[in-house]
């Protein structure tokens, strides 16, 4: 009985292995257009509800693990995790089937958007309402913020850190690449890895 | 003039910049869209972002906007290839290192690090926006309020951008 329950596993593991092999281009750059259409305001839950529990091309771990490499590297987090799933799935070429895919239905609604707004825009009526969506859009990020601070940043110093980001960019003028070197270097070696971690990773 | 060769610079460059979130490139996207080349003023940029907001998809699909008005259809796909290309390929080499140096310790390093600096330049970027959007205490209610709902409930946050367009439509209509 142990021996079929054994085979059983071994088939199942097979079975998973051609499902994520089978995966195609096609597939791929479908699945990423339909969350380009869908996801109203914002990618990340619609990524996970598609592709880890609809698609099961990733795992929970992996998403989770996908999404902080997004987010720390330049790129918005919706392109680079096409980049990074789509690479996963099926090499250079499933990442840009993925990218454009994720990007396309938003584009062509933006770039009607444009046309409009072009003709429209001045009207008194659209004004007064984009006043409020313009307001609407600090809330948002301030809403982003919050939420990355409270599950990204470890200790005062963390805080320091962004408040002197923030003084450079918008009260010392300074650029923005020059502003990330500089605190982020600063940043970096104040979480430099301590002897013990370095201990463990030569182990 | 053909706008092509400086709309690619600009949003290449602004490509890298975006840190943790397009954010964090809206100031230098203000001071070189708005003051150096002039394709746009800065209410109209906080209006393309802010719309943009509503879209589904990558939140920053509002530069092809600028491309659009600057080059027509070349110049809107022009600055999508250059908005999006950089990041898209650094991401794909830097990610297949990234797991080669799994055991590297700096690598938690470096991520604890740009954590508070791509916080900072987000909220950078919101400050420079809020100047622009947060003309009075109308709009600052609106902001805190879509804060405080969001905090509180679990709202998809394009219907309150939706809902705030509306509520601006009849505030801030000229009598």
């Amino acid at each position: 009985m142990s021996d079929t329950a054994a085979r059983l596993a071994r088939q199942r593991d097979a079975d998973s292995a051609t499902a994520s092999a089978e995966v195609s281009i096609g597939q791929i750059f479908l699945e990423f257009l339909i969350i380009g259409a869908i996801s109203f305001g914002g990618v990340v839950p619609y990524l996970r509800g598609s592709l880890v529990t609809k698609q099961h091309w990733i795992d929970d771990k992996e998403f989770v693990q996908m999404l902080s490499i997004s987010q720390s590297l330049p790129g918005l987090n919706a392109t680079n995790m096409a980049i990074l799933v789509g690479d996963k799935l099926r090499g250079a070429l499933g990442s840009i089937a993925a990218i454009i895919g994720i990007c396309l239905p938003g584009g062509v609604l933006m770039y009607t958007v444009g046309m409009f707004y072009r003709i429209h825009g001045d009207h008194d009526f659209v004004t007064a309402a984009l006043k409020g969506v313009a307001a609407a859009a600090v809330g948002l990020i301030l809403f982003t913020v919050m939420g990355l601070s409270k599950k990204s940043l470890a200790g005062n110093f963390d805080f320091v850190f962004m408040a002197l980001t923030v003084v450079a960019v918008n009260r010392l003028h300074q650029s923005v690449p020059r502003t990330l070197v500089v605190v982020g270097l600063l940043a970096i070696l104040f979480h430099r890895p301590n002897k013990k971690q370095k201990e463990n990773a030569t182990l | 003039m053909n706008q092509i060769p400086a709309l690619v610079r600009v949003f290449a460059y602004l490509s890298i910049l975006t840190v943790g979130g397009g954010m964090a490139a809206f100031p230098e996207m203000k001071i070189l869209t708005v003051e150096v080349h002039k394709w746009l003023t800065f209410p109209q940029l906080i209006h393309l972002y802010s719309v943009g907001q509503m879209a589904p998809g990558p939140n920053m699909m509002m530069v092809l906007v600028i491309g659009q008005w600057a080059g027509g259809m070349l110049g809107a796909l022009a600055v999508l290839i250059a908005f999006f290309g950089p990041t898209a390929l650094l991401t794909f080499v830097v990610a297949r290192l990234w797991k080669k140096i799994e055991k590297w310790p700096w690598r938690t390093s470096i991520q604890q690090g740009l954590a508070p600096v791509s916080i900072g330049l987000l909220l950078a970027g919101c400050f420079t926006m809020a100047r622009g959007a947060i003309t009075g205490v109308e709009t600052a209610a609106i902001a805190v309020g879509v804060l405080l709902i969001l905090q509180r409930y679990k709202v998809n946050p394009a219907l309150l951008v939706v809902g705030s367009a509306v509520l601006g439509m009849f505030s801030f209509m000229p009598k």
